[in-house]
């Protein structure tokens, strides 16, 4: 093949690829500022004749969306937080902190992996039932407070730390705790940063669980709201497109703003697994 | 050295979080299926009784379970080498010394990933709409009848394979990238020396240098398959004809719609029984291929 051809071909597809990857998110952009009833024209329409905000005033002064996008940034920030100190903590011990039975117990958590999450949701329920915190925030926070994922992402990073640093501040006098916060936490910034996105994320468009936890309305994060909202509003296109930006825009513009950290992150976690 | 103590101390409340909400409950999970909960016990548990195998029994011989089973094999079947295959050709697309813009386009073609399935499950079914969806729009531009996508039983399931590959073949993309720029250039200089075509180039360099790495994508994706879930939740409500309903969506209707918990944790344990005897084959498969 000709090296022109060759170029173009390989261009073509790929920029193919990349249209058939970013149509359906550009043109949810767009309908969303159409009017109702118009993108149920033929043909349909690309851009709205006169865009307005219309579908998002009636989301959030009459769906509850406010209440959702709230519910949402509560529930993945709490997540996120929380379990980055249980992970950072736990990665940590087991990289670098010596005890009996170390290296069987991280084993015996790889092990894990292989149940899918879903086994546990039945007895979940009716432990968080008993609790008392089916449809709380708490339902949907605490089951996520430490992942293996996240133990084993932190383990892989801190492991290259070395020993000397930690032995000089323990002959110095520090204690673990103060080893921990002042020298290993600043050593794993870049790793702290890409947990946090993966937690973030995760925890965001979530699904199966908070739709099981959250059984009142007002406790709705943005997907669970979101999926109500389209069985009842099922021919409002514009209306649910608007929904469906709103979802989605926050996680895409916190990809966009942060994705070598979670490029990285994605390799990490598994290839040198 | 630590003391043993302050280590414990670390590991201590991840542990516990695990533990409580993790380990606890598939124990439980273990011992709910063996017996009949259901509402009656939710509301007085005097009610519950054990029942040995028997949800597991009376499972097998039902036929909702069986339909479950094979939709969600159609799924994982067709959707898993579909979405590798696309993984796979992006990747060496992105590879390839023609291509330009690298960085914009990966950034481009990984968008889909990060995106919320729910979000994007409701655009999907705007674009796939009997009447006034884009892609029968394009398909009568070109005089092919319009299909009732998400309606008809035959075309549900496709329509739900053809959305999971568009929104999570970014994500192995990344991974067979990293695989591909590992792969020694010299090997593809030497191949070329000697003559090699670019079929044979990537039928013998690539494929065996990428092997490890197709294993455990393979691997994690099929796990990632058999838990379909939100997908028909949002795009058919299992429907048309229960033609999408899921394992997982039969777990789900089980145990949160009719509050039959024991029978949902049979579901739930033989779902994880399957997926662990398809990894254990395809290791076992993979080992074999290495022996010459």
């Amino acid at each position: 093949m000709n090296p022109g051809l060759a170029k173009a071909l390989v261009n073509g597809l790929l920029i193919g690829m990349a249209v058939v990857a970013l149509f359906p998110l550009l043109w949810m952009l767009s309908v969303s500022f159409m009017a109702p009833g118009e993108a149920g024209a033929l043909p349909p329409p690309l851009l709205p004749k006169h865009p307005s905000w219309a579908n998002y005033r009636e989301l959030f002064l009459r769906a509850g969306m406010g209440r959702y996008l709230l519910n949402s940034l509560l529930v993945a920030g709490a997540i996120t937080a929380l379990s980055l100190v249980f992970n950072l903590m736990a990665g940590y011990a087991f990289a670098k902190l010596r005890f009996a039975g170390r290296e069987r117990l991280f084993q015996a958590l790889l092990g894990g992996l292989v149940i899918p999450a879903q086994v546990a949701m039945l007895p979940l329920f009716l432990l968080l039932k008993y609790m008392g915190l089916v449809n709380s925030y708490a339902g949907v926070v605490a089951p996520a407070l430490a992942s293996v994922f996240g133990i084993f992402l932190v383990r892989q990073y801190a492991r290259s730390i070395p020993d000397e640093l930690l032995e000089a501040a323990r002959i110095d006098g520090a204690g673990e705790w103060r080893i921990f916060v002042q020298i290993v936490l600043p050593l794993l910034k870049p790793i702290i940063v890409t947990l946090a996105i993966f937690s973030f994320l995760a925890a965001w468009n979530d699904f199966m669980w908070p739709l099981i936890v959250l059984t009142g309305q007002e406790h709705y994060t943005l997907p669970i709201g979101l999926a109500s909202l389209a069985r009842e509003h099922a021919q409002d296109s514009e209306l649910m497109m608007a929904g469906s930006v709103v979802t989605v825009l926050p996680v895409l513009l916190l990809f966009l703003s942060l994705q070598r950290y979670y490029l990285q992150g994605l390799l990490l976690g598994s290839v040198k697994g | 050295m630590n003391s043993p103590c302050s280590a414990w101390l670390f590991v201590a409340p991840a542990l516990v979080v695990l533990g409580v909400f993790f380990l606890l409950p598939v124990l439980a999970a273990l011992v709910l299926s063996l017996t009949d909960y259901d509402l009656y016990a939710l509301a007085d548990i005097r009610n519950l009784r054990f029942v040995g195998l028997g949800n597991y029994w009376e499972l097998l011989h039902r036929p909702l379970f069986w339909s479950a089973l094979g939709h969600t094999v159609y799924f994982v079947a067709a959707g898993v080498p579909l979405s590798m295959g696309a993984s796979l050709g992006a990747a060496m697309l992105l590879n390839s010394p023609l291509a330009r813009c690298k960085p914009l386009l990966r950034t481009a073609l990984f968008a889909p990933v990060v995106t919320t399935v729910v979000a994007v499950a409701v655009i999907w079914r705007y674009l796939f709409n009997t009447r006034y969806g884009m892609t029968n729009y394009m398909l009568d531009l070109v005089g092919i009848q319009p299909v009732d996508w998400l309606g008809d039983p035959h075309w549900a399931m496709p329509t739900i394979i053809a959305f999971a590959v568009w929104k999570n073949f970014g994500y192995n993309m990344i991974i067979f990238l990293a695989g591909l720029q590992a792969i020694p250039p010299e090997l593809y200089e030497a191949a070329r020396i000697d003559g090699a075509s670019a079929w044979r180039q990537f039928r013998h360099i690539t494929l065996p240098m990428l092997k490890p790495t197709m294993l455990m994508v393979g691997i994690l994706t099929v796990s990632g398959y058999f838990q379909l879930f939100a997908e028909p939740y949002v795009m058919t409500e299992g429907g048309p004809l229960q033609s999408t309903v899921s394992v997982l969506y039969l777990m789900y209707d089980e145990g949160f719609k009719w509050w039959n918990l024991g029978s949902a944790s049979a579901v739930a344990f033989l779902l994880f029984l399957i997926m662990f005897a398809v990894t254990a084959l395809m290791l076992r498969l993979s080992r074999r291929g290495d022996e010459p």
